[in-house]
């Protein structure tokens, strides 16, 4: 009950800010189209957001996912290109999805490996990984992007008028939503972001369990970047720059705390909406993609301080 | 009530504090229910109930962190409304909390000072040799001794306290409230706390003192109030008690076998340490436990007690030693070995840093480290789950809203017994109790050693730590004495005293 209470907030603006465009842009805003559009645009951060959810309920972050979206889509589409030439088609493309899917696990891997075996805080590792990652996306072609014209199922491939990026949206947010809750190291993720000193005296595998949990953020990235690639149907060195804060926004928008322990894969999937709704109807209205910069940090403000606010109160009416 | 209201006037002399016909609700709980409470300037008044009786909740009224429904507070004969802590504070109401409230970076006198900084001659400044000078003459006046200048994060729990003490006198505090001050102090500790709380009584400062140690209450209180149920049941002078009236008092019924006779029949050795040390720690230790045996360890705080069943659990890395479970040796290099492979549980000393997920649901925390015995490798039911946890809760006696609560909303006896609850879950063979008595009230005392008994008669092997030589003496088959790290001594209950178990833990031989 009380869960559902928390999510109601982010939950109500999303459904007022969609009645309130319906009602203002009808012809615009509430056509099919229009949606299956926003659903799209929201799949790569969607897909990418659900990875950061289990890392910051893990008390940890990943500022990385930027530069491994792009890295991934670099190393995915050279793929391609060194297998099938210039316009690499079939078997190719499918080598170098899964290709770029590996690139964004060996990335996740890298960074939870340095974080358990160094010792050093998710942030720092991540700092430095997202400048090393993005260092490799220009070094690869020069700065130059690669070009995979044929490469456009996943990014607007259609399956019964649903587009392909949002099945594979349903399909992860399904996955993870299981893992967190009806897995073993769904339930460690919230004890090592609660306690972590008190997960490992109950006999939970620390190191191993954030290691896994920062490989399957990879993954995640992996398959939102191959998304990218296919949606532009180039790879380029200069996607998904401060991507990372978009996502990191729609999860704390979505009730999820920084300080770890907290947190749901439905949460993230209304902040990560709302956003992209926000946008699209900042569109729509003719805003400025400067002033959407101005609105969107004000939700993330409120949206947290309300939640506290509602949470120290529910605190102080409790007995202690 | 009406004779706690007549010895009340005929203290009226010099009231420092009173709190008259406080009630508070949350929400279907009544907490507190017409509680009058009176502190004479200048003594130390003795607050104690069981856990839940409602202790807790009336400081927080007297501290403004709680609104009370009904009732008043006078602080010297003026009639005071707290909204937030901090009007209190400025009342001078100083709360010196269980889990202290210093700043472990800065150093004595920055958390003395800390929000009342004294500035230097330049503005936004602070003159840190006034701020030392001043600690120390504050000190000096309560016989204590202390460096300003040193780290807080380097200072004992003990002078922790006192520093808290000293933060209370440089606001000017008139009351001071201390909880349970003393149940993770030594004993050296506790007598030098002691000695300043004297001190503070002798300079007309009012502390309302909050503990479980009656003994301890009898030595150093004045007076004494008992809470039951929300209400206060008694008010008297200490000299007019004893300690089994006040045990009376607080539960309402003579606790007659405080100690429950112990007939069970001991088995095999069923765990063998063997030559066990850790880094800096523990050296050499050796024992054995036998099925249905309960193994006491005593020994001063910093003896290296709770080391050796932190090397033992894999907690901390062992430099040497062996660890035998029913014929096996088990290689444990992690608590999660220790689960999986030797069965064995270890109920920490320190249920907030290294025992609960606190936020988290009370099925989530006895679960924790049983998914996999329970059936829930792959899987979790939440279903299954939340009737498990219920099952185990009633039979601990949890008090809870439900499974599903989070565990921060309980109180502190229950927190305890939702770790009892996990590993009573785990099914150990070999269980490490450090401590589980701490800070839980007698009615829970004396629950959990009923529970141990039960424990060692289904024929599993208990180490048992603890502080409080009575309670070993009570429970344990053997005791095991520890001095600096090592092992001094091994001794069967029936053949030792508590002087000469004192004696080994206390007293450094050749």
């Amino acid at each position: 009950m009380s869960k559902f209470a928390r999510q109601l907030l982010p939950f109500g603006s999303l459904i007022l800010i969609i009645c309130g465009l319906s009602a203002y842009a009808p012809d615009t805003f509430l056509t099919m189209d229009n949606f299956l559009n926003v659903l799209r645009r929201s799949s790569v951060n969607g897909i990418i957001a659900v990875g950061m959810t289990s890392v910051i309920i893990s008390a940890g972050i990943d500022l990385s996912v930027g530069s491994m979206l792009a890295l991934a889509g670099m190393v995915g589409a050279y793929a391609m290109i060194a297998v099938g030439g210039t316009d690499p088609q079939g078997g190719a493309l499918v080598f170098g999805t899964f290709v770029g899917i590996g690139t964004g696990i060996a990335c996740g891997l890298a960074n939870g490996v340095l974080i358990t075996k160094l010792r050093l805080p998710p942030f720092i590792v991540t700092l430095g990984t997202m400048s090393a990652f993005r260092g490799i996306s220009y070094v690869m072609n020069d700065g130059q992007p690669y070009n995979v014209p044929s490469y456009k199922y996943l990014g607007s491939g259609v399956v019964l008028g649903i587009p392909v990026s949002v099945i594979v949206f349903v399909v992860i947010v399904a996955i993870a939503g299981f893992l967190l809750k009806y897995t073993r190291l769904g339930r460690y993720t919230y004890a090592i972001g609660s306690n972590r000193e008190a997960a490992f005296h109950a006999g939970v595998s620390v190191d191993r369990n954030l290691i896994y949990i920062y490989t399957l953020t990879g993954l995640f990235v992996g398959i939102a970047a191959m998304i990218a690639t296919s949606r532009t149907v180039s790879a380029q060195p200069t996607a998904g720059i401060a991507l990372e804060l978009d996502i990191i926004a729609s999860v704390v928008i979505g009730g999820a705390s920084l300080a770890g322990g907290r947190g749901t894969i439905t949460g993230t999937i209304i902040g990560t909406l709302l956003i992209s709704f926000l946008r699209n109807g900042c569109t729509l209205l003719g805003i400025s993609t400067n002033v959407q910069l101005i609105v969107i940090g004000a939700i993330i403000i409120v949206a947290v301080a309300v939640d506290q606010l509602a949470r120290a109160r529910a605190e102080a009416g409790r007995k202690s | 009530m009406i004779q706690a209201n007549q010895q009340k006037e005929s203290r009226q002399e010099n009231i420092a504090l009173q709190m008259t016909a406080i009630s508070k609700r949350f929400g279907p709980v009544e907490a507190l229910c017409d509680v009058s409470f009176a502190v004479r300037a200048g003594t130390v008044h003795a607050l104690v109930g069981e856990n839940g009786a409602g202790k807790s909740t009336l400081m927080k009224i007297l501290a403004g962190v709680y609104q009370p429904d009904n009732g008043s507070i006078g602080i010297k004969g003026r009639p005071c409304a707290f909204d937030n802590p901090q009007q209190a504070l400025a009342a001078g109401v100083s709360m010196i909390y269980q889990e202290l409230d210093l700043a472990e970076h800065l150093t004595v006198a920055e958390n003395v000072f800390l929000g009342n900084e004294l500035s230097g001659l330049l503005p936004w400044t602070i003159d840190y040799k006034a701020m030392v000078r001043k600690t120390v003459e504050l000190a000096k006046k309560l016989n204590f001794e202390i460096d300003p200048t040193d780290v807080v994060g380097n200072l004992s729990v003990g002078d922790c306290q006192i520093v808290e003490i000293l933060k209370a006198l440089m606001r000017n505090a008139s009351i001071i409230v201390m909880d349970e001050p003393t149940s993770s102090l030594s004993e050296s500790d506790t007598q030098r706390l002691f000695e300043v709380v004297r001190q503070l009584r002798q300079q007309g400062i009012a502390i309302i003192y909050i503990s479980h140690r009656l003994e301890e209450i009898i030595d150093l209180a004045d007076d004494v109030t008992v809470l039951r149920d929300g209400k206060v049941v008694h008010s008297e002078l200490v000299t007019k008690l004893d300690i089994g009236q006040i045990v009376r008092y607080m539960v309402g019924r003579e606790l007659t076998e405080f100690f429950p006779s112990r007939d069970v029949q001991i088995g095999d050795v069923c765990v063998r340490v063997d030559n066990l040390s850790s880094t800096g720690r523990i050296s050499d230790i050796s024992f054995d436990i036998r099925a249905g045996e309960i193994v006491g360890m005593a020994g001063l705080v910093g003896a290296g007690r709770t080391d050796v069943a932190r090397a033992i659990f894999g907690i901390d890395k062992k430099t040497s030693g062996t660890i035998v479970l029913d014929g096996k040796e088990l290689s444990i290099n992690s608590p999660a070995d220790a689960i999986r492979l030797g069965r064995i549980a270890f109920l920490t000393e320190d249920r907030k840093r290294t025992g609960l997920c606190l936020q988290l649901p009370c099925s989530w925390n006895i679960t924790l480290p049983n998914l996999v015995a329970i059936g829930m490798k792959n899987v979790i039911s939440p279903a299954r789950e939340n009737k498990i946890a219920d099952d185990i809760a009633s039979r601990v006696g949890i008090k809870w809203l439900g499974p599903q609560a989070p565990v921060d909303s309980l109180s502190g006896g229950n927190q305890q017994k939702i770790l009892i609850a996990r590993w009573l879950l785990a099914k150990s063979k070999f269980m490490i109790f450090d401590e589980p008595t701490r800070g839980i009230d007698v009615g829970a005392k004396k629950e959990v050693y009923a529970l141990l008994n039960q424990l060692a008669e289904q024929g599993k092997a208990i180490l048992f730590i603890s502080s409080e030589l009575p309670e070993l003496f009570g429970i344990a088959d053997r005791i095991l004495v520890m001095r600096r790290g090592r092992l001094v001594g091994n001794l069967k209950t029936s053949e030792t005293t508590q002087e000469q178990v004192m004696h080994l833990a206390a007293v450094e031989v050749n």
